[in-house]
């Protein structure tokens, strides 16, 4: 038994390894693409720079949306761009739509690996991959833009719920993205599905403007929804947005929709596999 | 003892069936006609330890389908099959660490990075220890003479190179059992010949039983004993493949090299005249008529040379296919 896991383990290091090695193959277009992704902080900080200006032409600085300054809003933003840096699964749901329908999936029949799992490790890899390079930027765009952080430094317990948050919001994208890839095997072509999702994500999950900028009942409604922990929540953790019950309960929360979709996605898995070599028919 | 056993074997698809034009494709979102297709219609099949077996037919015959039922990728509509004593579609882990299918088509090597790294990966997927992965490996590379490309990423191959580097990552392990899905397509004539090579080699060396579909007939007459002709989803000939000549052709070609100023006129009563290029004619001839043929031949014509011979096997095997009767629908392959 224990033999059978360090086997396991070894599997998947071997993966992500592999993964890893394949992911800097192409170090030029690599380091460009993360660098690249940099450049829209520039528009947004001049976006909001401009919104709080018509607020108050005096006396920018003063202004408020919903509580929030001038100075928390690029601080917001710049903390959603972290919690994406974990939780965005750039061409997961279509790759895997995409070797159904090519199937390439025989590939995890034939062969003693499974998919998600396989996925999954690679997917590690790629993220790893892109930190070691976007570390450097990270660390120049939060050193430039240190006087937005407004709010006191945050203690320990908060902290630890930021980090995990963000772990698990890898997680949780991660496995959404699964179940929506996996699709395929009931549709042959699921892009205007996937494009309809990035657009409600790019709304529902924050990354666009604070949630709780809505109006309620949205407010109140997008607050329930899995999507907001992949920016939202980590970043209004850091900013002491959420806490005491509310943080505990989020917290919970997150950690159930993630065991739901990893639930789902291993289901679906399942299911799909079922249907696509004619189970019982 | 027989290595894999099909008793029946049956497998049917239901396929969308999609009608011409604007108006029947908006029918066809609410209401959809299903058409089933039965690609294999009861297939039995015994087959020894060691056998190199080829499956030749058309397409949609129901080959692929076979070996996909045998590599688990499929469950059967009806019918049994046992590979090693596993049944192939409960995908029991101890089976796929037994055997290996490769697909002509389908590419398994990670793109951007030496074939050495996805041979690694596949050391550690099948549990291979050091030394045997070592062993084999070298093996490998020197029987296809590919070491020194081992540390070239697999997209700067060539089609034959990176076939010969998929052949290694599904021997890695050692299969017993070996399902080789059209191996040779699109190579050229050298790099199919370096494959079969390699296959007759690794074959009689190691004893493994392999099972292969292919379209090129030099493929099969290079390297297997034992050919299965399957149209129409059923078994249609399982013999050797000398055996397919005799038993389906009770046809002879005579070729003729007519003596100068001969005509040709008259020689069409003997059988379908194939070709005429004068001085040479070909021409097919029932068999059981061959030596009347001949006899009367020599007695009309003024002949310099005759040549009696068996029709090519493509052709024998085309008019197999062709005769089969009985009209089902074309399987997806």
């Amino acid at each position: 038994m224990t033999d059978n896991f360090a086997h396991e383990l070894r599997t998947r290091w071997m993966i992500t390894k592999t993964a890893l090695a394949e992911r800097l193959a192409y170090r030029g277009d690599f380091a460009l693409g993360t660098l690249m992704r940099f450049l829209p902080i520039i528009t947004q900080i001049f976006l909001w720079w401009a919104v709080f200006q018509s607020l108050s032409p005096s006396n920018p600085e003063s202004a408020r949306i919903s509580g929030y300054s001038f100075q928390d809003m690029v601080a917001y933003y710049l903390l959603t761009m972290l919690g994406r840096a974990f939780s965005s699964m750039p061409g997961l749901s279509s790759s895997i739509a995409k070797t159904i329908r090519d199937g390439e999936i025989k590939r995890y029949l034939v062969q003693p690996i499974e998919l998600l799992s396989f996925l999954f490790w690679s997917r590690v890899a790629h993220k790893i991959a892109y930190y070691m390079v976007a570390i450097v930027p990270f660390a120049i765009v939060f050193f430039l833009c240190r006087n937005y952080f407004t709010t006191p430094w945050l203690d320990p317990g908060t902290f630890a719920c930021f980090i995990i948050s963000l772990l698990l919001s890898f997680c949780l994208g991660f496995y959404l993205e699964c179940c929506l890839g996996l699709i395929g095997f009931w549709m042959l072509e699921v892009s205007s599905l996937l494009f309809v999702y990035m657009l409600m994500q790019f709304f529902l999950s924050g990354h666009m403007f604070p949630l709780d900028l809505l109006p309620e009942p949205f407010s109140t409604l997008v607050g329930y929804l899995p999507i907001k922990y992949l920016a939202y929540f980590p970043a209004a953790v850091f900013l002491g947005k959420v806490t005491g019950a509310a943080l505990a309960i989020d917290m919970v929360m997150l950690v159930v929709w993630t065991a739901v979709f990893y639930v789902a996605s291993r289901i679906m898995y399942r299911r799909g596999l079922e249907r696509y070599s004619g189970f019982g028919g | 003892m027989a290595i894999i056993t099909i008793d029946q074997l049956t497998k049917s698809y239901r396929v969308y069936q999609k009608k011409e034009g604007l108006r029947e494709a908006i029918r066809g979102l609410v209401s959809r006609d299903y058409k089933t297709v039965e690609a294999v219609r009861g297939i039995s099949l015994r087959v020894e330890p060691g056998e190199f077996i080829a499956f030749l037919g058309p397409n949609g015959a129901g080959k692929t389908t076979t070996l996909k039922l045998l590599s688990g990728v499929i469950y059967p509509t009806s019918g049994t099959a046992s590979v090693m004593g596993f049944v192939p579609w409960k995908r029991d882990l101890e089976y796929r660490r037994r055997f290996a299918l490769v697909m002509g088509q389908k590419n398994q090597l990670w793109w951007d990075l030496p074939a050495q790294e996805s041979f690694r990966l596949h050391q550690q997927i099948y549990c291979i220890s050091p030394s045997d992965y070592q062993r084999t490996l070298d093996e490998l590379t020197s029987l296809l003479d590919v070491r020194s490309l081992l540390g070239r990423p697999v997209r700067e191959l060539s089609l034959g190179e990176r076939m010969k580097m998929e052949l290694i990552a599904a021997l890695l392990h050692s299969p017993e059992v070996l399902f080789l899905d059209e191996p040779t397509i699109g190579l050229d004539v050298i790099a199919q010949r370096n494959i079969q090579q390699f296959l007759k080699h690794y074959q009689l060396e190691r004893k493994i039983t392999i099972l292969l579909t292919s379209h090129y007939m030099k493929d099969v007459s290079a390297l297997c004993q034992r050919v299965v002709v399957v149209a129409q989803g059923l078994v249609q000939y399982d013999g050797s493949l000398s055996g397919i000549v005799d038993g389906f052709s009770g046809q002879k070609l005579i070729n003729l090299q007519l003596a100068v100023g001969q005509s040709e006129s008259g020689l069409e009563r003997f059988g379908e005249i194939l070709k005429i290029d004068m001085p040479r004619v070909t021409f097919r001839c029932p068999k059981p008529m061959v030596s009347q043929v001949l006899a009367e031949i020599l007695n009309t014509y003024q002949v310099d040379d005759i040549a009696v011979e068996d029709p090519p096997l493509e052709e024998v095997i085309a008019s197999l296919f062709h005769s089969v009767s009985g009209s089902t629908g074309s399987a997806p392959s």
